[in-house]
């Protein structure tokens, strides 16, 4: 395989996994099958103990249908579902989409744009707590954001956590601030990997700019984007810390996302079964997506 | 210039300008960035700048008005309200980061070695189910967890949260290491095969170095999961045991709290992630290049 057939690894989904590669599948014997099962076995203890079982567990609790119809009969439970799916949606497709564009940002040939990415990639480094607490903090009535407003515009901002949509406004902004600078890593990588010659070629072919990023750059990463889109998806919807500490859930619940209002329900007014159901019911959705995800990563190859 | 073309001075002249404006564009975009990443970090030197605890960080201030280390040294020395036992919860923090490092990097290139490079027939099964650990956002299995642990007899131990973290790790951990390896040659494995070296001298002399950018990554990924996670360690440690990632998160809503003092912390926290990632900088960057180097 020569080395601009690796490079161009990321745009043909090729039909068979592991291409240009002698085969051996199945031809394991003795020793080796021995070694091959040996070396698996941890990963698998870890899965049958730390993943089945809960997951067989969180089944189990959550398996009473009375559980479902106290769901819909709370109030906050409806909302809480809208508030999971801007949260995620708008979340999830702003920030990746502004780490696809930044990747290019980032690849311009500056010294100060290679000090600024050391800056870009701070918040990925942050503890999420820590840095949710400073947005919580920042966004109080006498907080940093405020003290600007009124310095610089001479209008005191509203009590950000007063409202609903304000609320679930600064939980989105303190996610994409959290976790951008790690998917724009992820495309920058991706990026380095098209040939210069492709650019060049295309820029014989007048393709600049808005256009360059259209008709070229655009399709050669649109695989790695979808899936690198389903795996962030699925990490969003599960994401506990920033609603929890950024907002809070409040005012009374009107912010909570499906994590945190599980965990309300199940450490907060000691109802486990209803947390656990609570968090289930996104099930149906959850595992279409890991399992499209699942069958992208095998008939395709893709990189990092 | 005496070949140029029929205009020459307008084209140069368009061209220039364009340069220009990509050159201020990107000036403008980069104050932007720097803004957008570094306000909420700046609030924390603000709040740990300030010499008093209590509410009086929140009063409007753009800038300490007195700006002083004391509450940093106050972290140092444990004397601050919460943070009594700071270099214990910092102990637990590494603790639990390094071993689900360790064990993370051990537990997914073992697997990874025998699916990918061993071509361990229906390996692609143990992979799948691997990601299918993210169809089940971690945050919702914490209730069985926390009876589960109870049960195994880890209630307030620090195992239970390394359990946890290598749990969501690994899955990730693999995917990078699959898709890693297959930009690597087997040559080296196969001609080591046929001069007899055995499955472990395969895995430990060739592909482990072999990996070593892709394994970097995955360490710096599985620390920072560990070292930052907050839902784990609040639920399943003792308020004794926390991390300190946690503490913070826990006095979230309670003015009084020392909060100088608190974000002092934070920010002492973030250092060793950043020496980690100075330390394996090389090795990152390598992976994030190779392909474009073309192996």
């Amino acid at each position: 395989m020569s080395s601009t057939d690796q490079l161009l690894a990321v745009v043909p989904p090729l039909s068979a996994k592991g291409s240009g590669r002698p085969s051996g599948h199945g031809h394991l014997r003795g020793a080796d099958l021995r070694w091959a099962v040996a070396f698996i076995l941890p990963y698998s203890a870890v899965f049958l103990v730390f993943v089945v079982y809960p997951f067989a567990y969180a089944l189990w609790m959550a398996s009473k249908p009375s559980l479902y119809a106290e769901l819909i009969e709370d109030p906050s439970y409806l909302p809480t579902l809208v508030n999971t799916l801007v949260f995620v949606g708008l979340g999830v497709n702003v920030k990746m989409f502004l780490a696809l564009l930044l990747s290019g940002f980032f690849m311009r040939p500056r010294w100060w744009i290679k000090a600024l990415l050391a800056v870009y990639i701070l918040p990925w480094v942050i503890a999420a707590a820590q840095a949710c607490v400073s947005f919580h903090w920042m966004l109080q009535d006498e907080g940093l954001i405020n003290g600007v407003t009124s310095a610089l515009f001479g209008i005191n901002g509203p009590i950000w956590f007063n409202d609903r949509w304000l609320g679930v406004g600064w939980n989105i902004i303190a996610y994409i601030w959290k976790w951008m600078p790690f998917w724009t890593v992820i495309f920058l990588a991706a990026r380095m990997r098209i040939p210069r010659e492709i650019y060049d070629s295309a820029e014989v072919d007048g393709a600049t700019g808005i256009r360059r990023f259209i008709h070229v750059t655009f399709p050669l990463l649109a695989n790695i984007y979808l899936l690198c889109t389903l795996l962030s998806i699925l990490w969003t919807v599960g994401d506990f810390t920033t609603v929890y500490l950024v907002s809070g859930g409040g005012p009374a619940h009107s912010t909570d996302v499906l994590a945190t209002l599980g965990f309300h329900y199940a450490f907060d007014v000691s109802q486990p079964a209803l947390g656990v159901a609570a968090a289930m019911a996104a099930l149906p959705v959850l595992i279409p997506i890991a399992i499209v995800l699942m069958r992208k990563l095998q008939t395709s190859e893709v990189e990092l | 210039m005496s070949t140029a073309p029929a205009h020459p001075l307008p084209m140069r002249r368009r061209y220039r300008r364009r340069r220009f404006l990509t050159e201020a564009g990107s000036v403008i975009l980069g104050i932007v960035i720097l803004i957008w990443s570094l306000t909420p970090v700046y609030n924390m030197f603000l709040i740990a700048l300030d010499p008093e605890e209590g509410e009086i960080e929140f009063d409007g201030n753009l800038w300490p008005p007195s700006p002083s280390l004391d509450s940093f040294g106050e972290v140092v020395t444990q004397q601050a309200r919460y943070l009594e036992t700071f270099w214990h919860q910092f102990g637990n923090s590494a603790f639990i980061g390094l071993l689900t490092m360790v064990l993370t990097v051990v537990i997914g290139s073992l697997a990874s070695f025998a699916v990918g490079r061993m071509r361990l027939s229906k390996g692609a099964l143990l992979t799948n189910a691997a990601l299918f650990t993210y169809a089940i956002p971690a945050s919702f299995l914490i209730v069985p967890y926390f009876r589960i642990m109870h049960t195994y007899g880890l209630a307030d131990n620090l195992w239970a949260v390394i359990a946890a973290q290598v749990t969501f790790a690994t899955p990730f951990a693999i995917l990078i290491l699959q898709l890693y390896g297959r930009l690597v040659p087997t040559e080296l494995d196969d001609s080591a095969r046929v001069d007899g070296a055995s499955a472990v001298q395969v895995y430990l002399r060739i592909y482990l170095p072999l990996m070593m950018p892709a394994l970097a990554v995955v360490a710096v990924y599985a620390l920072m999961l560990a070292w930052n996670d907050y839902l784990y360690p609040s639920v399943l440690l003792a308020v004794r045991n926390m991390t300190v990632a946690v503490t913070q998160g826990q006095l979230f809503s309670d003015t009084d709290a020392a909060w100088n003092a608190m974000m002092a912390a934070a920010i002492i926290y973030v250092l060793p992630p950043i020496a980690l990632l100075l330390v394996l900088r090389r090795y990152v960057v390598a992976s994030l290049t190779m392909a474009s180097a073309g192996v």
